[in-house]
């Protein structure tokens, strides 16, 4: 691809395009935790899901050829994870924040024992669609050829922003988040219900992880996440559990953690590298912002192990 | 539900409920007869069967023997589902609402048949159409959360006919209300019962609302029936010792007579905090409370009254003003407490007072165990010590608990407070800061706390109550004091004290 120099229009644009492209695993994992964690529990173990997904949709990729299987498959050991940590956080005195840890360890752990044989064959890529190729510009055509599961993700933000209000499972979802002697006396089992969403969170973080190793960065390697699973998590908080929130929130993560490699590419050489930790900084800075010692978090599921 | 003489209320009767736990017989052979369209109070002391007995109304329990009939039919309940389909249903204590719900949300999702995507727009022209037939309006889009206690209530009720309910179970519908709330929700209900829609089963500590709303009562003691009548043939007196039986209640002292002229031992001046939410603040201008007196501070909850007991218990930071006891600054520190021999009781004992799960004698001597008989500190602290202090203690205030090492969460809330006054009102006070001692115990801990705070009021420290019973303030202050929005707004001496005029203030009338 031939380079033409567009100046420091470079940063925004690779900003742009670094948010589409990095965004996407956050948008999944987060979106997971949300409904997770309005459902009244909190899985730190997506972290390991998220690598264990990656893994395993890169292995089945190279196995069948077939990319989308190997999506299946993530989605697949997601879902087993999810409903995993549920199954245990039912017995009484579990602490999901304990189990979560546990499972993050062991989700990596079973990846990396798992994945062996498959670091060295490369699969076939999840499919991009190329939004920018009305441009003659090279860097505009990189920065806008979106991957698909960065639109699903989208559009599973805004469905799922509206089922929390408008259907009859994201309400009980809501109640069971809230109280959860409320919904015995509706007749609701909350272990359940908790249940079934640990489940459905394990299987978007393992799409997610299915992203990390089938599009971007592209290849099974140990060291594929970065704590994405993690920092979902603070993602999930400070999106004040809200599906739009988190899908902005990790568009917002997203430019800032393209931030460092767009300064690389426009001629930076000095201190770039601070800029990889925007991120992280990022979520302190508005970690540290949004709080306040005299009130409680708005929105915050009032069943949840780390609010109440 | 046809055969009913009335609208839409069913009639329900149970016939030698017994309902035995192992070996404790809970409730033995009651029969009670609650006729459609009426107001019935069911009275008793914590553990009397209240509970048992509607739980095993509503299927909740299965009772050991005995029969309920609905409408003059025998029905088997077996499940709070089956209670429901007969249009039986209970408003507990605490609130089973959602409260990141809204209104609308609440009723929606609690009905039995809800469509997997709610269509909003004809759901707010049905619940429209529910609620003009209601006697009362609600805010049904706001959340939960952000509604008044009273609101609640009513929404709650609203609930329950909502989802077809024509019985009622109203378990101390009033315990979270303040009496204007109280008598307006009780109202609306008692004109429902005699509209013919709806029959209601009231458990209730207070008689004066039993006198004020029902039409009969029954009486539980220790599982019994041990009394039953018409509500306008029966005094208080009567209620009272079918209750309690010949168990000796607690007399309030003599109040000793106030001096005027007393120290004034506690001061605000000009006290600003920040509220709840953050966007208000509390502001109070001026407050001396005496040696030997009581000062009330009445107020409904929400308009600051929880903020300002925080601000003198160390848990809320303040931005200005100042507090002083006995002309010393007081910034709520444990050396300043200690040093001015200033208490606490705060509301919710358990959650505010006590470490719920360390045993009863840790907590009983929270305030004396790092000190030696001397009030010096110790470096080695005594288990043997802590146990003898507080043996000490839990008896002289009746503290009923399993052993001194069961932890505090365990005991009745009862149990809790005088654990906690025990701790609070031993030794030198010179200050005692009370917020709603006596909220949601039962008849005689109300008497016997409310003694104590006489007592101490008696023996010269300036106690400083809150509380949201208007009957508790009127019947321990020697002045009361309204607050509303975050300031003191009226002050009245007890002798001229009028429910009337106090209840104006606290709703904001002036």
């Amino acid at each position: 691809m031939e380079t033409t120099d567009i100046g420091l229009w470079g940063v925004p644009l690779a900003m742009l395009g670094g948010a589409i492209r990095v965004s996407t695993p956050f948008i999944f994992v987060s979106l997971g935790e949300a409904i997770t964690e309005r459902s009244g529990r909190i899985n730190l173990g997506l972290e390991g899901t998220l690598v264990f997904g990656a893994m395993s949709a890169y292995a089945v990729a190279v196995m069948t050829g077939s990319p989308w299987l190997g999506l299946l498959a993530a989605a697949v050991a997601g879902l087993c994870f999810g409903l995993f940590h549920g199954w245990i956080c039912k017995f009484p005195k579990v602490n999901d924040i304990a189990i979560g840890i546990a499972l993050m360890l062991f989700g990596s752990g079973l990846a990396f024992f798992f994945g062996k044989p498959f670091i060295q064959p490369s699969a076939l890529d999840l499919p991009a669609i190329p939004f920018g190729s009305w441009s003659g510009i090279p860097q505009v055509q990189a920065a806008l050829n979106v991957n698909v599961l960065f639109l699903i993700g989208a559009a599973l933000a805004v469905f799922l922003w509206w089922a929390f209000r408008n259907t009859r499972i994201g309400l009980i979802v809501r109640v069971v988040g809230d109280s959860a002697d409320a919904a015995r006396a509706m007749g609701l089992n909350p272990n359940t219900v908790r249940l079934l969403a640990t489940g459905v969170g394990g299987a978007l973080a393992g799409i997610g992880g299915a992203y990390l190793s089938l599009y971007y960065p592209g290849s099974w390697t140990e060291r594929i996440s970065s704590g994405q699973g993690l920092m979902a998590v603070a993602l999930v908080i400070f999106a004040r559990w809200n599906p739009l929130g988190c899908f902005a929130a990790a568009l917002l993560f997203g430019g800032a953690g393209a931030l460092g490699p767009a300064l690389q590419s426009v001629g930076v050489t000095q201190g770039y590298y601070l800029f990889y930790a925007a991120p992280y900084i990022l979520t302190l800075v508005i970690m540290i912002a949004t709080s306040s010692p005299s009130r409680t978090l708005a929105g915050a599921p009032g069943e949840l192990s780390i609010t109440k | 539900m046809s055969g009913t003489p009335h609208g839409k209320a069913i009639g329900v009767e149970t016939i030698g409920m017994t309902m035995r736990f192992g070996a404790f017989t809970a409730l033995d052979n009651v029969s009670v007869k609650v006729p459609a369209g009426s107001f019935h109070a069911l009275l008793g002391e914590n553990g009397a069967g209240k509970s048992t007995l509607v739980k095993c109304m509503m299927g909740f329990y299965h009772p050991t023997s005995g029969d309920m009939l609905v409408d003059g039919r025998q029905v088997a309940i077996a499940s709070p589902r089956d209670a429901s389909a007969l249009g039986l249903g209970m408003v507990y204590q605490h609130f089973t609402l959602v409260s990141s719900l809204t209104g609308a949300e609440n009723l929606v999702i609690s009905r039995e048949k809800v469509p997997g995507v709610i269509d909003w727009r004809k759901e707010r022209v049905a619940l429209a159409q529910f609620m003009e037939r209601m006697p009362f309006k609600l805010p049904l889009d706001v959340k939960v959360a952000e509604l008044a206690a009273g609101e609640k209530q009513k929404l709650e009720i609203i609930k329950q006919l909502y989802l077809g309910r024509h019985f009622l179970v109203l378990d101390e519908p009033t315990s979270v209300l303040t009496p204007g709330e109280a008598q307006e929700v009780l109202g609306l209900v008692r004109g429902m019962t005699r509209a013919g829609d709806l029959t209601v089963l009231m458990i209730s500590h207070k008689f004066h609302e039993v006198t004020a709303f029902a039409d009969d009562i029954t009486v539980l003691r220790k599982g019994r029936l041990t009394g039953t009548g018409k509500v306008s043939d029966l005094s208080h007196r009567e209620m009272a010792a079918m209750m309690i039986g010949d168990q000796p209640i607690a007399a309030l002292d003599s109040r000793a007579e106030p001096k005027p002229d007393a120290e004034i031992v506690l001061k605000v001046k000009a006290l600003k905090a920040p509220d709840r939410t953050g966007l208000k603040s509390i502001d109070i201008a001026d407050l001396g409370v005496r040696s030997g007196e009581i000062v009330g501070i009445a107020g409904i909850s929400g308009n600051g009254q929880k903020e300002f007991l925080e601000v003198l218990a160390g848990q809320r930071p303040r931005n200005g003003g100042e507090v002083t006891v006995r002309g010393a600054a007081y910034a709520a520190t444990r050396a300043e407490a200690r040093a001015l021999n200033v208490r606490l009781i705060p509301e919710e004992p358990l959650k505010n007072a006590c470490a719920p799960r360390m045993t009863v004698a840790e907590n009983i001597a929270f305030r004396t165990f790092d000190v030696d008989g001397n009030g010096k500190p110790v470096s080695w602290i005594s288990a043997g010590a802590i146990k003898s202090f507080s043996a000490h203690l839990v008896e002289q205030f009746k503290v009923k608990t399993a052993s001194l090492s069961s932890p505090i969460a365990s005991l009745s809330g009862g149990n809790v407070q005088r654990a906690v006054l025990a701790r609070e009102l031993t030794g030198e006070v010179d200050l005692l800061i009370v917020s709603n001692p006596c909220f949601g115990l039962d008849f005689s801990a109300v008497a016997e706390i409310r003694a104590r705070i006489m007592k101490a009021r008696n023996a010269g420290a300036a106690v400083l109550l809150m509380s949201e019973d208007l009957d508790e303030l009127l019947e321990l202050s020697d002045r009361i004091l309204v607050m509303s929005d975050g300031a003191l707004v009226y002050e009245t001496p007890i002798a001229q004290a009028s429910v009337q005029t106090i209840g104006e203030h606290m709703a904001g009338h002036h």
